[in-house]
């Protein structure tokens, strides 16, 4: 069926987000917004090096500063191996990292932690501790890492992965990876033409623009309660419990109003700093992340060096791709493998080609701590291969768009290499559902004018050109993910929705009520969303994996199912008719003879008069699949040739979401995701000394993009309708912020014929490949 | 020291600390829509409006706002009478996390104090000390060009006040179409 054939009455339009006008007011309130009577405030003293044993720590004249209520060091806290990785359990990542530990392994990794009355006062008891350091050598380039004059970064004996995968600290090696479906070198062998690069993609920082912050305090019952920046508020109170040796019963998680995401704060970084401070002094603690520790030592997006060989007959017909990454995941293995198996799955997935291979190493460095970043993956893996794909259509003659429309796949497509990559077990032949690939390549490629425009460079000081690059994501973990929720009706004919799944700005609230809305047939301003509290929602594993319009939409849907059958009920009995003749319309239940009770008078009864009871249901649901939405991205840009400054003038992206459950807010995505990975892509950088200090932890070195920064951008929705997804919907919050790496740089080799392998393509490094380039 | 000020049209008397900044002291005083994203004056999450002017309050010594005149994004509307700016941020998609919302807001409000039919370039121009990294800024200079425009609508005369032909009924202002 697709969305043109239904007919929806709230999902597939753009109502107000519910949040939205409470927000413009100034009356959202954050985690930062909360306080309590007698609050501490807690700092973390920073490693100036990147890999030292601690020799010895003297806290007494700081715990001796008037307004310090305690200093812990590692001998003060349980040592327990922890993830800080919000992720399914058992985790896919190592247990690598200690809340506080007696070695550090990067500049901004923590040393102790203090409490004091105001930060202020938190901050000058920091100076106070005396650290004795045995300094170690460091690692920081990755392909260096697994050699054995290499440092060993992890050489305590306590850590260790859960989950059955190879973990090899002893070598620096966090994971490996390894799929293969067909025979490489035989599709290699087969082909007219083969293409071989290599590509490295720079860390970034999530940069939302509300910094991490917790709260802890114990309740009336000696409970702890967490109130924190968390977009995933179950794996949270898991993590904190396994960091501090508490029970689930003993810790409650909030999540209030949350200033953006983008997966950094997918991860556990002060909730655990928090709890000790509680629970040692019975008092509120909160912790406030500054920028520049976000910059420092909170997560940034995994460096990977890819190399891609692809290959193809004369005629374009793909016959190989063999992808490898090297991943750097800094000193803690936080997402190290998950990220690297999707560079594989994000890629592969999209082409019918006999012959794939994905193998990747994810090593430890002394650098920047990686995690999920937006993209996860994807992001990393699209650079390499739609940069080769370009070459290797450009070398077969054949302009890249033709090369795309005959090698992608298309709706109903067994892709074998996820069976080898996904992050959760497989059952059957693994198939992608709807796809709207090609469409979205004629669609974009249409809007921006790409047959005429292109290959015109032009002449004189600036150039033009344009690139293009198509990508996909996924929506949600199959097997492993849950999502559920809890509907319960009130007597004016409303409905509180409690969820787990995580509003954090990109919409869910919203989008889960109109899925809601639409089975109820009320309006979306009849249901009163409610977020993410592990002691009142229903448990969602968070926002994350492009999972929550997807999975946590299903949860609702089927929730909202369950509650329309009682209600149905109830409307029966009161219309003295049997069920079976009854329906829900607009907002009422009508039976035969025209004759209807609203949704009001059922709600009342159903509390108040006959047969009393709470008309109520939960439902939670896992993924069988995760059906991915695709994208066709178009950059068109000028290049000054005299300083290799490059402009981006125009972007098209066309995408296939399935049915977007909210025009507005998927548009929102959309573009949000791109500027996103425009500014990575042209200005955002990590730039470290020798000794692996980050040089410029604020916004006026690292340069995100402002309004003045954004081209002229189309956004596209093609028709498209997902059979598993609710109402026709797959995710759309990720798969965007891939696309700008590779068209620009696609676009950059059509202006002025240099291919541009490092990221971000600043003008040093644009013009220092044009100045090759012209000296042959 | 003591210090006297006008917050959004309230005169307060209250004692700042010497190195307490003006985000500082109105997060105390409980004006918590000013947001603390930098700390260093470049992403404009505590923008407020000191003396008609937009600062980023982080960067603003709380002593020298006194005898001032500031403007929080509380001070521009209310549920029930929200500012056109803050209708249009809604009903434009502009606000995801609502994070950088009040500093956006109260930018784009002495834009258009100043420059009641701003161009697009302006609009730029204007909102480019003030980051956010949710919406990609598309829909947040669509607002302001909605909000410019209902404005301008408003000020006019009474006498040209109704421009749709009589019998044709507009729908409420901001029912948006479908167009993506």
């Amino acid at each position: 069926m697709s969305a043109a054939k239904q007919k929806f009455h709230q999902v597939n339009t753009g109502v107000d987000k519910v949040d939205a006008l409470g927000l413009a007011l100034g009356q959202g309130r954050f985690t930062d917004d909360y306080s309590f009577p007698g609050m501490l405030h807690g700092k973390l003293l920073r490693s100036p090096h990147a890999h030292a044993r601690i020799k010895s720590i003297k806290t007494k004249a700081a715990a001796a500063l008037p307004g310090v209520a305690v200093v812990f060091t590692h001998r003060d806290v349980p040592r327990i191996a922890i993830t800080t990785a919000g992720q399914g359990f058992p985790e896919p990542s190592p247990y690598d990292e200690f809340i506080l530990d007696n070695k550090v392994r990067f500049v901004g990794d923590k040393v102790a932690l203090v409490a004091a009355e105001t930060a202020e006062i938190a901050e000058e008891a920091l100076k106070l501790i005396e650290v004795e350091y045995e300094v170690l050598p460091a690692v920081f380039d990755p392909r260096k890492s697994m050699r054995s004059s290499s440092p060993v970064i992890h050489d305590e004996k306590d850590c260790e992965i859960v989950i059955p995968v190879p973990y090899e600290p002893e070598k620096n090696r966090v994971a490996r990876v390894d799929a293969v479906v067909g025979d490489v070198k035989r599709g290699v062998a087969e082909a007219e033409m083969t293409v071989e690069d290599e590509f490295e993609n720079q860390t970034a920082s999530h940069s939302a623009m509300e910094p991490h912050c917790a709260i802890s305090r114990l309740d009336e019952n000696g409970r702890l309660e967490i109130i924190s920046t968390t977009q995933v508020p179950f794996h949270c109170r898991r993590i904190v419990c396994r960091a501090l040796n508490l029970a689930p019963r003993q810790v409650r998680v909030i999540k209030p109003r949350l200033g953006g995401g983008f997966g950094g704060k997918q991860e556990v970084l002060l909730e655990p700093y928090v709890s000790l401070i509680t629970l040692k002094t019975g008092r509120p603690a909160k912790m406030r992340l500054t920028r520049r520790e976000v910059f420092v030592s909170a997560r940034v997006r995994h460096n990977m060096i890819t190399k891609v060989q692809v290959a193809a007959k004369k005629d374009g017909e793909l016959t190989a791709i063999d992808l490898y990454a090297l991943s750097n995941t800094g000193p803690y293995g936080t997402h190290g493998l998950t990220v690297a198996s999707n560079v594989g799955t994000r890629t592969l997935t999209m082409f019918r080609c006999p012959n794939l291979r994905f193998s990747s190493d994810v090593v430890y460095t002394n650098l920047s701590v990686s995690g999920a970043y937006r993209g996860y993956g994807g992001t990393q893996g699209i650079l390499a291969t739609a940069i080769a794909m370009d070459d290797l259509a450009e070398r077969l003659g054949m302009d890249p768009m033709d090369f795309y429309l005959k090698n992608v796949i298309s709706g109903g497509t067994e892709v074998p290499i996820l069976k080898e990559l996904g992050e959760g077990p497989v059952l059957g032949q693994p198939h992608i559902g709807s796809c709207e690939l090609a469409a979205c390549i004629r669609a974009g490629a249409e809007a921006i004018g790409w047959k005429e425009n292109r290959g015109r460079p032009g002449g004189g000081r600036f150039r033009r050109g344009m690139g293009m690059a198509v990508m996909m994501q996924g929506s949600s973990i199959p097997y492993i993910d849950m999502a559920s929720a809890f509907i319960k009706m009130n007597e004016d004919g409303s409905f509180n929705l409690l969820m787990g799944a995580t509003e954090i700005g990109q919409g869910s609230d919203t989008v889960l009520s109109q899925i809601a809305a639409e089975v109820l047939t009320v309006p979306t301003e009849s249901i009163i969303p409610f977020s993410s509290d592990t002691d009142l929602t229903p448990f969602d594993v968070g926002a994350y994996a492009s999972s929550t319009t997807y999975l946590s939409g299903m949860a609702v849907k089927e929730t909202a199912e369950k509650v329309k059958e009682q209600i149905l009920e109830v409307g029966a009995k009161m219309l003295g008719v049997k069920k079976e003749q009854v329906t829900l319309e607009g907002g009422r239940v009508r039976g035969p003879k025209k004759k209807s009770v609203t949704l009001a008078e059922i709600g009342s009864r159903a509390l108040y008069q006959e047969e009393q009871f709470q008309i109520a249901a939960t439902a939670s649901r896992i993924s069988h699949e995760s059906p991915p939405p695709f994208a066709a991205h178009f950059a068109e840009v000028e290049v000054d040739r005299a300083t290799g400054k490059v402009r981006v003038l125009r972007y098209v992206q066309a995408v296939d979401c399935g049915t977007p459950i909210n025009p507005v807010l998927a548009r929102g995505q959309a573009i949000g995701a791109l500027i996103n990975g425009l500014s990575y892509a042209l200005t955002e950088r990590y730039i470290y000394s020798k000794k692996g200090v980050m040089l410029n932890p604020n916004y006026g070195y690292y340069k995100i993009y402002s309004s003045r920064d954004i081209p002229e951008i189309t956004t596209i929705f093609v028709p498209s309708y997902e059979e598993t997804g609710p109402f026709g919907a797959k995710s759309v919050g990720e798969i965007c912020i891939s696309g700008p790496l590779p068209a620009i740089s696609n676009a950059i080799y059509d202006a002025v014929d240099v291919r541009l392998h490092r990221t971000p393509f600043t003008p040093d490094k644009v013009l220092e490949a044009i100045q090759l380039r012209e000296r042959g | 020291m003591e210090i006297v000020l006008t917050i959004n049209g309230e005169e307060k008397r209250v004692d700042a600390r010497p190195s307490e900044t003006l985000l500082d002291l109105l997060r105390r005083l409980g004006y918590q829509s000013v947001k603390f994203g930098c700390g260093e004056g470049a992403c404009g999450s505590c923008t407020v409006i000191m003396d008609g002017r937009p600062v980023n309050s982080c960067l603003v010594l709380a002593v020298t706002a006194d005898r001032r005149k500031i403007l929080t994004v509380d001070g521009l509307g209310t549920r029930q009478a929200p500012h056109p700016l803050q209708t249009a941020f809604v009903e434009a998609g502009a606000v995801q996390c609502g994070f950088c919302t009040p500093g956006m807001i109260l930018s784009s409000w002495a834009l258009l104090e100043k420059t009641p039919n701003p161009s697009e370039e302006e609009i730029r121009l204007a909102l480019d000390g003030n980051l956010c990294r949710c919406t990609g800024y598309v829909q947040i200079i669509e607002a302001v060009k909605l909000a410019a425009g209902r404005m301008r609508r408003k000020k006019k005369p009474a006498g040209k006040k109704k421009k749709p032909a009589p019998g044709k009924k507009k729908t409420p202002a901001g029912k948006k179409g479908k167009k993506s």
